[in-house]
């Protein structure tokens, strides 16, 4: 598992992996939208009716429900509350948490179900728990050997400053 | 801690303001968001009581351009600054990547500033970060307002260390895109050391 100062990275083709990944749970739970953000609130993948989403905001708030929940969770003695489920009129939420680091949600209207979704999503946790694990050790390796094909070990100043112009 | 994405080739890193209880830091994000154009911003989202005090956390994302080919993100969040929020100040605090600590200029919130940044340093302690080893900017604010503690001492309180610090001014902007500058900056240099 990363530190708390280790960055998360994003390969290509982890990437791809859970993109299909993602896309296959959409199918098959009859959900309306999937996303995978990072408990740190960093939106990872999304896929389904995201264009009339705000994703960015959805990510930050979704963390900062689990780091909320996360709270209550050591107040009582427990360890985290790996799922919770938001009920809407239309809408409902169900939220995962995945290898103790990312953040599964899946938003469902009546086209599906509860028990659907719970099933579905506890298939796919394994298969995603298994691409997070490589992605970490892949991030390890380069840790490990800083400065490799790194495209920000030639930051200078000046690209820095015009960032602000 | 960054989010680098190769697949979509972007940068993203969590900036926290922190500080005592009505120093500005709510100001400080909603200055930025009124200031900054409108394809660089996502909305900004504000936890707050019916009283506007800070609940949770405000947050704002910003796209600053791009580095490398990399689009730069920027998170800018808040912690409630009122004493009793302790336990949400902690969870804000997860994965940061730079630190600002607002720091109120007047007379009489000298003490409460002394506890804030006491408290950002357990609590930081708490998550397993050191705030030496953090991009870390300190601002002071309301500076246009006539109790201020002259600037000479706040810095011996505050900063004996000698981070970088800025004076400010949230309400009309002052210093404002300065300090936002200054710890950018220092998480991006940062982020090119651990490289």
């Amino acid at each position: 598992m990363l530190g708390p100062q280790s960055s998360l990275v994003m390969y290509d083709e982890e990437y791809k992996r859970i993109m299909t990944l993602i896309e296959k749970l959409l199918r098959e739970s009859n959900s309306n939208v999937i996303f995978l953000v990072d408990k740190n609130g960093q939106l990872i993948a999304a896929t389904g009716e995201t264009e009339h989403l705000d994703t960015t905001s959805l990510a930050s708030l979704t963390a900062g429900n689990i780091a909320a929940t996360g709270g209550l969770a050591k107040l009582i003695g427990e360890k985290e509350f790996s799922i919770l489920f938001h009920e809407g009129e239309k809408d409902n939420i169900h939220i995962s948490i995945i290898g103790g680091r990312v953040i599964l949600v899946v938003i469902f209207d009546q086209r599906s179900s509860l028990g659907l979704v719970r099933l579905r999503v506890k298939k796919a946790s394994i298969e995603l728990g298994v691409i997070l694990a490589d992605l970490i050790r892949k991030t390890e390796i380069h840790d490990e050997a800083p400065g490799v094909d790194s495209p920000f070990a030639e930051i200078t100043d000046d690209d820095i400053d015009n960032l602000f112009n | 801690m960054s989010f680098i994405n190769y697949a979509s080739r972007e940068i993203n890193c969590k900036i926290v303001y922190y500080g005592p209880g009505l120093c500005g830091k709510t100001t400080n994000l909603q200055y930025i968001y009124n200031k900054t154009a409108q394809d660089a911003k996502g909305k900004m989202i504000s936890l707050a009581t019916e009283t506007e005090r800070t609940l949770f956390f405000d947050f704002l994302p910003l796209a600053l351009g791009e580095i490398r080919g990399f689009k730069t993100r920027f998170h800018l969040y808040t912690v409630p600054g009122q004493v009793f929020y302790d336990a949400s100040r902690k969870l804000i605090l997860k994965g940061v990547d730079g630190v600002v600590f607002v720091a109120d200029s007047q007379e009489e919130r000298l003490d409460a500033n002394i506890e804030s940044l006491e408290n950002l340093k357990d609590n930081l302690e708490e998550q397993g970060y050191q705030l030496e080893k953090l991009p870390f900017i300190i601002q002071y604010n309301k500076r246009d307002l006539p109790n201020c503690t002259p600037v000479e001492e706040l810095r011996k309180l505050l900063n004996p260390d000698g981070v970088p610090d800025l004076e400010a001014c949230a309400a009309t902007g002052e210093g404002i895109f300065e300090t936002l500058k200054a710890v950018a900056k220092q998480v991006l240099i940062d982020l090119k050391k651990g490289s």
